[in-house]
């Protein structure tokens, strides 16, 4: 099969539906997806499911409701600064960043990035057919990866970051289980089948997760590491 | 009894005033469950049909389902809660007392406005990740994942700017950390900064901006948002489902 051929599936009848094109490489064999697939009606079907999730999710809000206050502190006054003063929960992975970068870096800086970076996913169409990391020259590739993720690592460890360090270390030790691994276990085939889109998204979602578990529980006064069940008063 | 009730929600349905508001008659027939689809507002923007596998649970966990839900929730409970909310300081403080000692109800409600904006975040975090491991982003549903991203940011800055309005110390200091970090910006940072709090410090104007931003201008931008969002879903094909043995690709 040639590398280059792009082939369509059924005689197109755009006016029933979008076509999508398939894209066939020399790995994937060209075999013809039949997407005349069993359909059902939205009604009942759909909607009656939609009606189940909806009251299962209404439950157990009132649930939560019902044995959990939402807090209310003193009168906000601006002459008492508590310590540490946290943002809401969904920020305090930024705040965590702030600990480490200068204000423009981790306030300004990297939200915007991860922001456009965000955007412009579906428009970035290198891989497109999500061809695994380890495939081709997986040798060469791995040198380069070893050599992004270390000199990453020497960054992160002069501003001495380790919550972040911690989860790209992890991630790190995931690809170079899946490099050397012969395959076999379920697990581990899938995890060899991963692009390198896979592996970015997992980095980062493993790091802002690891910084706002850091920057909720486990800071405490002038940002000091405290465990969430010790004894101090903020 | 089940036979009764039966009969009884038959002679309801024969009743001209029944027919007058469904037209269709009983959806027994496709033809009758295809009407009451594109027949209703509420409902006319989704397919008549849908793909079996789209039902799976796995499919999308009904993440977009339950966000848009949330979204209800929240408009609904911030609505009731305006009724006993004013945006001026020290009164949005006494309000909250209020809510908690007064008013009837009032802490469940608070309670459930809450929790629900919580778990909006929450969900709307776990729905844009879930989609990105499917592939959901890949042509043609791109321009609905940008949308997608601004009904993120949209979300986390309703959130942020309702965590402001209790204006207690929470709150205040909370608000006061998130702005300060404007200030980073270079060049126009103060400037921004002054124009979000309406001055330099996070004081009553800031409360009355993020006020109005928080009930007016941030819900009407996500609703049309969502509006489009869930258009797009199917106009750009319904949702992203693929084949068991290719799943392992993304």
């Amino acid at each position: 099969m040639e590398k280059t051929k792009i082939e369509s599936g059924f005689s197109s009848d755009a006016k029933k539906e979008p076509r999508r094109i398939v894209f066939i490489t020399r790995n994937i064999s060209a075999k013809v997806k039949d997407d005349r697939e069993a359909r059902v009606m939205t009604y009942p079907h759909l909607l009656v499911r939609e009606a189940v999730v909806f009251e299962v999710l209404i439950i157990a809000m009132v649930l939560v409701s019902l044995f959990w206050d939402a807090p209310l502190e003193q009168l906000a006054n601006p002459l008492l600064t508590p310590n540490p003063a946290k943002a809401p929960w969904y920020f305090l992975g930024l705040q965590e960043l702030l600990h480490f970068f200068p204000p423009f870096v981790a306030g300004i800086l990297i939200p915007t990035l991860v922001v456009i970076a965000l955007i412009v996913i579906p428009y970035f169409h290198v891989n497109v057919e999500g061809q695994p990391l380890w495939s081709g020259n997986a040798s060469k590739r791995f040198g380069m990866v070893i050599g992004v993720v270390a000199a990453l690592l020497v960054l992160l460890a002069i501003v001495d970051a380790w919550t972040i360090i911690v989860p790209t270390v992890l991630i790190a030790a995931l690809l170079v289980v899946a490099y050397l691994s012969k395959g076999g276990s379920r697990w581990m085939d899938a995890l060899r089948r991963k692009p390198v889109s896979w592996w970015v998204m997992t980095w980062f979602i493993a790091t802002a997760v690891c910084l706002t578990v850091v920057g909720t529980f486990f800071r405490g006064p002038g940002w000091s590491w405290v465990w969430p069940w010790g004894t101090h008063v903020g | 009894m089940a036979t009764s009730f039966n009969s009884a929600l038959e002679n309801l349905r024969a009743t001209r005033v029944w027919r007058s508001i469904f037209r269709r008659g009983p959806a027994i027939t496709n033809r009758t469950r295809s009407v009451a689809v594109f027949g209703n507002l509420f409902l006319h923007w989704l397919p008549v049909k849908v793909r079996e596998k789209s039902l799976r649970v796995r499919a999308a966990y009904y993440l977009g389902s339950l966000s848009l839900l949330l979204f209800i929730l929240l408009v609904v409970t911030g609505v009731l809660l305006m009724f006993y909310y004013h945006p001026a300081a020290p009164k949005a403080y006494h309000d909250m007392k209020d809510l908690r000692f007064v008013v009837s109800n009032g802490v469940f409600l608070r309670n459930m406005h809450r929790v629900g904006a919580h778990l909006m975040v929450l969900l709307v975090f776990w729905h844009m990740f879930h989609v990105f491991y499917r592939g959901g982003y890949k042509p043609p549903h791109e321009f609905n994942w940008v949308v997608g991203v601004f009904l993120l940011l949209v979300t986390l800055l309703l959130s942020y700017t309702g965590y402001l309005l209790p204006w207690d110390q929470l709150a205040f200091w909370a608000v006061t950390v998130g702005t300060n970090i404007i200030s980073a910006m270079p060049l126009i940072g103060n400037k921004v900064r002054f124009v979000a709090l309406g001055g330099n410090i996070v004081g009553e104007n800031a409360l009355l901006r993020f006020y109005v931003l928080h009930v007016v201008i941030l819900p009407l931008l996500a609703f049309l948002l969502i509006a489009v969002h869930f258009w797009r879903v199917q106009k750009d094909g319904g949702l992203t489902v693929r084949p068991r043995e290719e799943d392992g690709k993304d």
